[in-house]
């Protein structure tokens, strides 16, 4: 059993000597291996609301609670898969998943093998002595899914994780991204500002309104895509076409709108 | 600065001002500057530089004394990079050690290495100690400094994808802060090494009983300037030579870095 927990979370910036609240009651709970996405207009404050399930960020007050226990610090049951994928440059595709493993403790011949199991799961495979630098966007963010994967954590947070790729490598990973998840279902909650991708990806959206950050709404994908059978289509343009699909994704597009609209004036 | 210039005038510039300076040397000669003991002519010097090599003067040969400087800068050099690094490190990673060490630091680095000598004569003698010491003096200070300012300008992303990777905080130092800050740490190497061999030629002018700066200033009680002049030469030669390996190991370890 792994949950995410949010209750009141408040979040203040302080600058200049003044305060800012950047997220303003926010309250959530991530069901045990349930997929939500988190979508709103940037500088909402969903980001600092994965960074504060990692243990790397901390409520101005109420409380995060993973697994009923207040998050205190970063550790492996919560990896985190980064925008910018943050792979150590000085080590290889093997020795960046390995890494953590080491720190786990695990013996060799385990960690050799799950390993293998990850770099055959990611496609990674022949690549396994190549440095970061040598891998293209994609791939690159093929090795860090890897690596968050490898370690086997109750509870996954990723932070737009293919917000830095280009458009084709995106959809690719998307279908893996779904095929891992429908295969392996983990805890896993999913930041982007990019709606198709929460729809597709999701089993829920948390719709949340610009700064301050409140939660606007919250979206049931999940029963809509059990209901239509979306999972019949391996490739996401197929889903995208399907007229349930069109649906939440306007629906969530006018509600991000709307955000937007007060943003601007 | 203006544009670089290519291969060929390169070389012809370099060319130019050598041939330059040595035409004003040998002019100084003709003009009668000065006494011919006090400033031999380039060839008779690298004349002398060749004769050293086999006769010796002071006790040693050129090599020989070479070698007795080489072997105090190799220990005072390799004791300050063992611990100034590490310790620099270790100083960017854990707050508390940065605040024990600091302070001290901070009022002992401003004494000059030269001004170590009187101690370190007193306490480790002439030998191979009170030197080493000097080097270590000189040597210490950018070790440190630079392995702390890399360890404190590492990318917030690594240390944060290492403390969800659940990375204590030994591998967090040797693997992530240590690889991350070698650009700083090597610079800090190559300006150590370069004033631990100034401040051993100083030392060894005052203490030794071997070594180049025992050699020249043995030279110059001699009034043998050739001999002088071929040592100051030998001198600057070894030390373009260190930083010519210490450059070398900086590319050999980021060898599998983009630029």
């Amino acid at each position: 059993m792994a949950t995410i927990q949010f209750t009141d979370v408040t979040r203040i910036f302080q600058r200049d000597g003044k305060d800012f609240l950047t997220l303003d009651q926010i309250n959530l709970t991530v069901q045990d291996q349930e997929f939500v996405a988190i979508v709103g207009p940037s500088g909402c404050g969903k980001t600092t609301c994965m960074r504060m399930a990692a243990g790397l960020e901390f409520p101005s007050s109420g409380t995060v609670k993973v697994n009923n226990v207040v998050v205190t610090e970063p550790g492996p049951d919560r990896a985190v898969v980064f925008q910018q994928f943050a792979l150590f440059p000085w080590k290889s595709v093997h020795e960046n998943i390995d890494f953590g493993l080491r720190s786990k403790g695990l013996p060799k011949e385990e960690r050799e093998k799950l390993i293998a199991h990850y770099i055959e799961l990611m496609n990674l495979k022949g690549y396994e002595s190549a440095y970061p630098h040598q891998l293209s966007g994609g791939m690159q963010q093929r090795v860090a899914i890897a690596r968050a994967y490898a370690l086997d954590p109750q509870v996954l947070l990723m932070d737009e994780p293919f917000g830095a790729l280009d458009a084709q490598t995106r959809v690719v990973m998307q279908e893996e991204l779904v095929r891992l998840a429908r295969k392996n279902p983990r805890t896993v909650l999913f930041i982007t500002h990019a709606v198709e991708e929460a729809v597709y990806l999701a089993d829920r959206v948390v719709v949340m309104t610009s700064r301050p950050g409140k939660i606007k709404e919250i979206l049931d994908v999940r029963s809509v895509r059990e209901a239509e059978k979306w999972d019949r289509h391996s490739k996401i343009e197929d889903v995208m076409d399907l007229e349930s699909f069109v649906h939440l994704r306007t629906r969530i597009w006018k509600s991000l709108r709307e955000e937007h609209a007060g943003t601007d004036h | 600065m203006t544009a670089p210039l290519n291969r060929k005038q390169f070389w012809r510039l370099t060319v130019t001002g050598t041939v330059a300076f040595l035409g004003f040397w040998y002019l100084a000669r003709l003009l009668h500057f000065s006494p011919p003991q006090f400033l031999p002519m380039p060839h008779e010097v690298l004349i002398k530089m060749i004769d050293l090599l086999h006769n010796p003067f002071a006790g040693a040969t050129l090599p020989e004394h070479m070698l007795a400087s080489m072997k105090r800068f190799g220990m005072g050099f390799g004791l300050a990079a063992l611990i100034g690094v590490p310790l620099g490190l270790a100083m960017g990673w854990f707050r508390w050690l940065d605040d024990v060490v600091t302070p001290l630091f901070d009022s002992v680095r401003f004494i000059a290495p030269v001004a170590w000598v009187p101690f370190a004569a007193l306490w480790f003698g002439t030998g191979i100690g009170g030197p080493t010491l000097i080097i270590f003096a000189g040597a210490f200070p950018p070790c440190l400094i630079n392995a702390y300012r890399g360890a404190r300008d590492v990318d917030i992303r690594y240390l944060e994808a290492a403390s969800m990777l659940g990375v204590g905080s030994f591998k967090t130092i040797s693997e992530v802060l240590f690889p991350a800050s070698i650009p700083s740490i090597i610079a800090g190497l190559r300006i150590g090494a370069g004033l631990g061999w100034l401040s051993l030629v100083g030392a060894e002018l005052i203490v030794a009983s071997s070594g180049m700066g025992n050699l020249i200033v043995r030279a110059q009680s001699a009034l043998a300037t050739d001999t002088v002049m071929a040592g100051m030469i030998a001198i600057g030669m070894v030390g373009v030579v260190i930083d010519v390996l210490i450059r070398k190991l900086e590319r050999i370890l980021l060898k599998h870095r983009n630029a």
